[in-house]
């Protein structure tokens, strides 16, 4: 007996090409809505217009690095307003998390750029090269002037779509028009220019090359989804004790026979899939949810007079219950469960928080700071004084006037650094620091208690709003 | 099938299948299955370009520096080009502070925005040894607390300014400021009695506790000795840098021990000419900021 030892496997796992089918079907049709509308929404958004009047742009939404600032609609944001992005992120990750409990990865299926991308490429590619068998052809076949002009044509498309989805991302970032026309006059920034070229080659390179490959290997995910996912949440399945022993009809036959199961092996749900994998061996990492396997297996069904749902949206426990002879629950029972509604308590909690924080905000901010380095200076005539340094935002496109005052119960005199008057006025957009002394007179009780509470009242007298600032006011304690 | 045949599709026992990395949690044991083609080249490009990196990058460190790389890049020459970017661009805004006229300067808010948080800059670098970062001074210690509204040499935007450009009682600035009071006790000027009596003289012109004989008679010893720099009435005299001394602030403390032994030792400090090591713009900018600091005049 011979003791060699096998060649040991390469470490390379070259990708295995996948050339999807073309399906149609209700979840097809639903998956060209969400598309366009993903999209639509994408490429357009930019474009929207929202007058806000003099100094402030003019763009609906707009991130606004250099000025700091967000705009969305009627809403904008400053940067010490960063709650309201946490509390959108928050609300993003428990949508995820609803949504994932109750219909498993239906967002990797049907809303993730990955999968968006990638179906509009394939799509690109059917046009160009034909369908699945056609590119199967093109595939194999030796270069010729056939597959170098569909090659050419396919790739051309692809990038001038990646070129649109990079272009389509710089334009969140300043006024649209302007940029489009620097871009197209090559005026515009370098950092522009750089991010539209990653952009588009990563649309390029994930929606045309990688495509399953990221969801597989790159995208963490579908692990975190694994520990999200339970017996209730639906996912897609293949009924295996109605459809085992599969078999192929013979000749003649138009539905399977009586030892048969009821898969007649068509391949029909390979073929279509996007992620290149068979769902009848159960449930899978790789499997993206996106429901292709279960037109193509309803069309099949419906051909060989069968009844549809031999693939299906199922749960763990429909198995359990169907294999017992029992019927399956309900989608709706699937989705509404204790553990849906708690996030879509939260959920909707952190939302209402915010929408409430929106409409109680102020259109100005006021931060005081009391100078501690002194905490007080003796002046000649032995009163003492205190320093407050005012931040004073004015987020209105207008130049603000601020009147300052206080409420104590204390004697003690106020005074704004550099003005006789008790008037503070900010340019428009703009934060300005103004001192501000509180001065008590000798021996006054002010002056002579180590803290004396005192709130300072900011008042802008024509939109009549005002804030307040509860502080102390520190005496000379001897 | 348009795919070739995998083998762990195909055989479940294929050897590619029994491959495991030989760790084993519980029984669970951990597949070696090979990576991804893309994968595995994306690693070693990373490799090739760390390599390439370090030929042209500083990269391995040495004793005093670390290998500085064919394209010559350096984050200090960086930083310098910065600092003179910086300074190209405020070149227009510091001509414009030097030129304008200090009595005026405030109306400007550009200026004084401008002035401000350079001069803040400047004040942190070079000014807070002695006056403390928050511009207060050191109590009873000599060093001036510039928040306050007493002021020695002046208090005006140009008096400011021509103390930081010309400082006090230094011996490299000709023009500096220039006081001496005389130390009575030391240089046995005055009696120790007449001294006590000038002390309570003065605590009687500040307001404080004092003894209503001694402190007549001590009048008449200030009024001889002292009244010439602190005037008659005690006030003092910027012109000639006397502190006023019926105020409530004291450069060296208040009470009666320490108005006795500055009588006796006469201390004076000692602040640079600042002419030698700032710009004009930078001094501009700190008086503009120590002007409004609380007790500008």
């Amino acid at each position: 007996m011979s003791t060699q030892t096998p060649e040991p496997p390469s470490l390379y796992a070259a990708r295995e090409p996948v050339f999807p089918r073309r399906v149609k079907g209700n979840f097809r049709t639903l998956k060209w809505w969400i598309m366009g509308i993903t999209l639509g929404i994408y490429y357009l958004t930019p474009w929207i217009r929202w007058e806000r009047g003099p100094n402030l742009p003019d763009q609906a939404v707009l991130i606004d690095l250099a000025g700091r600032r967000f705009f969305f609609f009627m809403i904008e944001i400053w940067p010490y307003e960063f709650y309201f992005v946490a509390g959108l992120l928050i609300m993003a990750g428990l949508g995820l998390f609803l949504f994932t409990s109750a219909l498993g990865r239906v967002w990797c299926g049907y809303a993730c750029p990955q999968t968006v991308w990638t179906d509009l490429f394939i799509l690109v590619e059917r046009w160009i090269e034909g369908d699945r068998n056609a590119r199967i052809r093109l595939f194999r076949q030796d270069w010729n002037a056939e597959k170098i002009r569909k090659r050419a044509i396919k790739f051309t498309v692809w990038f001038l779509i990646g070129l649109a989805t990079g272009g389509a991302w710089v334009f969140y970032f300043t006024d649209a028009p302007t940029l489009l026309h620097q871009l197209l006059t090559f005026s515009a920034p370098p950092a522009a220019y750089i991010t539209m070229f990653l952009l588009t080659m990563t649309t390029f390179v994930f929606g045309g090359f990688m495509r399953e490959q990221i969801c597989i290997y790159a995208c963490p995910w579908p692990r975190i989804q694994a520990a999200m996912l339970d017996e209730d949440s639906l996912t897609v399945a293949y009924r295996d004790w109605r459809g085992e022993p599969r078999g192929k009809l013979h000749k003649g036959e138009t539905t399977p026979g009586e030892a048969q199961g009821d898969c007649i092996d068509c391949m029909a749900c390979v073929n279509v899939c996007p992620m290149g994998i068979d769902i009848r061996n159960g449930q899978q990492l790789a499997c993206i949810t996106c429901a292709l396997c279960i037109d193509a297996c309803n069309d099949v069904m419906d051909k060989i007079g069968k009844p549809r749902g031999l693939i299906d949206y199922m749960a763990l426990t429909d198995e359990t219950a169907e294999r017992a002879g029992k019927p399956p629950k309900s989608v709706w029972k699937h989705v509404f469960r204790p553990r849906t509604i708690l996030y879509t308590a939260l959920w909707a909690g952190v939302g209402i928080a915010l929408v409430v924080a929106l409409f109680i905000r102020t259109d100005m901010n006021v931060n005081v700071t009391p100078v501690r380095n002194p905490t007080f200076v003796t002046l000649s005539d032995g009163s003492i004084r205190n320093a407050y340094d005012f931040r004073i935002i004015n987020k209105h496109g207008e130049d603000r006037d601020f009147y300052i005052y206080i409420e104590t119960e204390r004697s003690m005199r106020l005074s704004i650094e550099g003005t006789a008057e008790l008037r503070v006025t900010v340019p428009a957009n703009q934060t300005k620091t103004q001192r501000v002394y509180l001065t008590a007179e000798r021996g006054s009780d002010a002056a002579t208690d180590s803290r004396s509470p005192v709130t300072f009242w900011v008042e802008d007298r024509i939109a009549n709003e005002r804030v307040s600032y509860a502080t102390n006011f520190n005496g000379k304690d001897d | 099938m348009s795919r070739k045949p995998d083998p762990r599709k195909s055989d479940p026992g294929s050897e590619l299948n029994a491959r495991t990395t030989g760790h084993q949690w519980d029984g669970i044991e951990e597949w070696d299955n090979p990576m991804p083609r893309w994968w595995l080249w994306t690693f070693y490009a990373t490799i090739v370009w760390a390599l390439i990196y370090v030929i042209l990058y500083p990269a391995w460190p040495l004793i005093t520096g670390a290998t500085p790389g064919l394209l010559g890049f350096s984050t200090r020459a960086n930083v310098a080009a910065e600092i003179e970017r910086f300074e190209a661009a405020n070149a227009p805004i510091r001509a414009r502070l030097v030129a304008a006229d200090l009595e005026t300067v405030t109306q400007d808010p550009e200026l004084v925005s401008f002035a401000n948080n350079a001069g803040a800059a400047v004040f942190r670098s070079h000014c807070s040894q002695c006056h403390g970062s928050g511009a207060a001074g050191v109590s009873a210690k000599g060093y001036p607390n510039l928040l306050d509204d007493d002021w020695i040499w002046g208090g005006e935007m140009s008096a400011i300014h021509t103390t930081i450009t010309h400082g006090i009682r230094n011996t490299t600035d000709p023009d500096a400021r220039f006081s001496q009071m005389p130390a009575f006790g030391r240089d046995e000027l005055l009696e120790p009695a007449q001294i006590e009596a000038v002390a309570q003289h003065v605590l009687a012109i500040s307001g404080q506790d004092h003894d209503a004989a001694l402190a007549t008679e001590g009048a008449a010893i200030f009024a001889e000795n002292c009244a010439s720099c602190h005037g008659d009435e005690g006030k003092g005299n910027r012109d000639v840098g006397a502190p006023n001394l019926t105020d409530a602030i004291w450069l060296y403390g208040g009470d009666k021990d320490a108005i006795t032994y500055q009588i006796v030792n006469a201390r004076g400090g000692v602040m640079p000419n600042w002419n030698a090591r700032l710009s004009e713009a930078d001094i501009r900018s700190v008086a503009i900021y120590v002007h409004g600091l609380g007790g500008g005049e």
